[in-house]
């Protein structure tokens, strides 16, 4: 089955021609009136306008925001669980018709939008909705007369600042919390990427009072640097790279306020020699999850892209992977069929293909693929790679470096120390594979690779109630669990003497 | 490290528009790997980063850790139609910069613990 292309008779989603900011429970045109095409990566054309806003609309936005703080963060937590679970509701009525556009601003193919990215970000509202209802203050006895209390309180206004591989997903995992826990926020997407969660606000934005979430568009310099550099906003939230992840703690420490980043790795998918010890389903498994780092077209901040097999079943695993690998070739990302979609943009297009290149030059060999695929018609403009596995080993720059492609650099260890020395041997630390039959050995593993997730005989599953956030320079804090409403909210603390009596001391 | 006639184009044109800039090598998702086009001083540079060059008069920096990973090859940055995000200078102008790269020396393999 292929979705009909958006705005043609029978697609399940309809473009405007132009959009504008999302402001105070209004669509408002940017103050510069000024807009950038957006561009369908599928086939390379632009298809709709976006406000290139500036500074003015991030401060109208974040007044919005301050007039809706008050009232919003004293919303009982049922009331807000409410509106979440609502607004969980209305996506996933329109679970086809937001997959299509999520699809049609980034590339991904429809398969995924239908089973994971929407139905994912319904579960993280559903989540939070829960998470914010049976959350507690604490208390404590001091002595017998002296009692602390603590209670949570919202940040106010927070400022969220969202890639481009999972734009409603990523959206979500940040809102959910943020909203819960009675903050207002001012979301700027990525500029790769804005139509879908406009069509997302479009959705659901009577859902929520005016004011309590608005959503500017822009480019980084122009609209992203005044929301984090503001001193309007209590928090920053940023999904990127390491240089702006730098700037947004520079930004954030003129301010004194808190950040969290979520900046990417070069996880590795270790495969120890029991993968093969029996002729059955985990072996399939096992290949699968090899063959994983070309999910989302290898744009994802924990793709799989350092492969490390044992060496004794090192021959046999690299060729049943790469024959199973070699199935999942680009097609149009409408086709349900389709598993490997376009790359969200030329410049990301052209950072793989520069990584080829190199990786050509360090001399690791192309097992698979290594080069741009060429689709026919109108797919011919789109920005496809064929998935690509390089043998290597782990000083060459493509073992090192986050492609965000459908890459995958194989190498191979010797023994259980050699494999965490390698898995380790890197600058990031935020996913990692083990897959192994043995408990003691997927335990040991897991515990010593210095990541903050460890897959353990699965890999990509991203379920709300398990914690994702980075060791190393893979960023600071902990999404998908009631952990993240920690980072949305304050600790007020009163501590309370029932004495009657003066303390006599002063 | 170097750039070809179309990146040193476009530093002169944001340099007209903008004044002194600097450049530093990100990493990690998204746009990591890509280099990163700041006014002069936007970025506060740390003691533990390198300056790697200079490409049309424009000092360029990396991360030492990266640059630990890195200094095997030369840099060359060019310029792509493209949309970066990040907070990089070009973005707007729909094109954006690239940092593609040619080898000083070829590593050498690691030795593993049983060797």
């Amino acid at each position: 089955m292929i979705f009909a292309t958006p705005n043609q008779d029978g697609s399940k989603v309809r473009f405007k021609t132009r959009y504008g900011n999302y402001i105070g429970g209004e669509w408002k045109e940017p103050v510069n009136g000024k807009y950038f095409e957006n561009v369908t990566p599928v086939t390379g054309r632009a298809f709709c306008e976006i406000p290139r806003s500036t500074g003015e609309d991030i401060e109208k936005a974040l007044d919005a925001a301050h007039r809706a703080k008050a009232a919003w963060g004293k919303t009982s937590a049922p009331e807000r669980s409410a509106i979440l679970h609502k607004i969980a509701d209305r996506m996933e009525q329109n679970l086809e018709m937001l997959a299509v556009a999520e699809t049609w601003d980034n590339g991904k193919p429809i398969r995924e939008g239908l089973a994971a990215d929407i139905p994912l970000a319904v579960d993280h509202l559903r989540y939070f909705a829960g998470a914010i209802r049976a959350q507690e203050g604490r208390s404590s006895q001091i002595d017998d007369n002296t009692v602390a209390y603590h209670f949570h309180e919202p940040l106010g206004v927070v400022g969220q600042i969202i890639p481009w591989n999972f734009p409603i997903l990523m959206a979500m995992w940040k809102l959910a919390p943020a909203l819960a826990a009675g903050n207002c926020v001012v979301l700027k997407p990525a500029e790769q990427t804005p139509a879908s969660i406009l069509v997302l606000m479009e959705l659901v934005g009577d859902l929520l009072p005016p004011g309590v979430l608005n959503v500017v568009n822009g480019f980084g310099i122009e609209a992203g640097k005044p929301l984090a550099s503001s001193n309007r906003v209590a928090k920053v939230a940023f999904t990127g790279e390491t240089t702006t992840g730098r700037l947004i703690m520079q930004y954030a420490s003129e301010n004194l306020i808190p950040v969290t980043l979520e900046l990417g790795g070069k996880s590795p998918n270790i495969f120890f020699e029991d993968v093969l010890a029996k002729k059955d389903a985990f072996v399939d498994k096992a290949l699968e999850g090899f063959g994983l780092f070309a999910l989302n077209q290898g744009e994802v901040c924990t793709c799989p892209s350092r492969a490390l097999i044992q060496q004794s079943i090192h021959g046999e695993f690299i060729e049943r992977a790469v024959a199973r690998a070699k199935k999942h070739v680009p097609g149009n990302p409408l086709d349900v069929s389709t598993t490997v979609g376009a790359q969200a943009s030329n410049d990301q297009l052209e950072k793989i293909l520069s990584y080829l290149d190199i990786g050509r030059k360090e001399g690791a060999k192309v097992l698979l693929g290594g080069e741009r695929a060429k689709l026919s018609g109108d797919l011919s403009g789109g920005y496809y790679v064929m998935p690509t596995v390089f043998a290597g080993h782990n000083k060459m720059r493509v073992f090192q470096e986050e492609i965000f492609g459908p890459v995958v650099s194989t190498t191979s260890f010797q023994d259980f120390d050699d494999a965490i020395a390698i898995a380790n041997d890197t600058l990031y630390g935020l996913g990692a594979g083990v897959w192994t039959r043995d408990v003691n050995t997927a335990y040991r593993a897991g515990r010593a690779i210095q990541a903050g997730r460890v897959w353990t005989n699965c890999y990509h599953l991203y379920p709300a109630h398990a914690a994702f956030g980075g060791y190393k320079q893979s960023g600071i804090g902990r999404e998908n669990h009631q952990m993240m409403l920690g980072h949305y909210q304050q600790t007020k603390n009163l501590l309370v003497s029932y004495d009657p009596n003066p303390m006599g001391f002063f | 490290m170097t750039c070809t006639p179309e990146a040193a184009e476009l530093i002169r044109a944001l340099r007209a528009e903008h004044g002194p800039l600097m450049f530093h090598q990100s990493g990690g998702c998204c746009d990591g790997s890509a280099p990163m086009c700041y006014q002069l001083g936007e970025l506060r540079i740390g003691a533990r980063d390198v300056l790697l060059g200079e490409i049309e008069g424009t000092p360029f920096y990396i991360g030492g850790d990266q640059w630990e990973r890195w200094q095997h090859t030369r840099l060359v940055i060019d310029v792509v139609p493209g949309r970066g995000s990040g907070f990089s200078l070009e973005a707007p102008t729909g094109k954006r910069f690239l940092t593609r790269s040619e080898l000083c020396e070829i590593p050498q393999t690691p030795q593993g613990p049983q060797d």
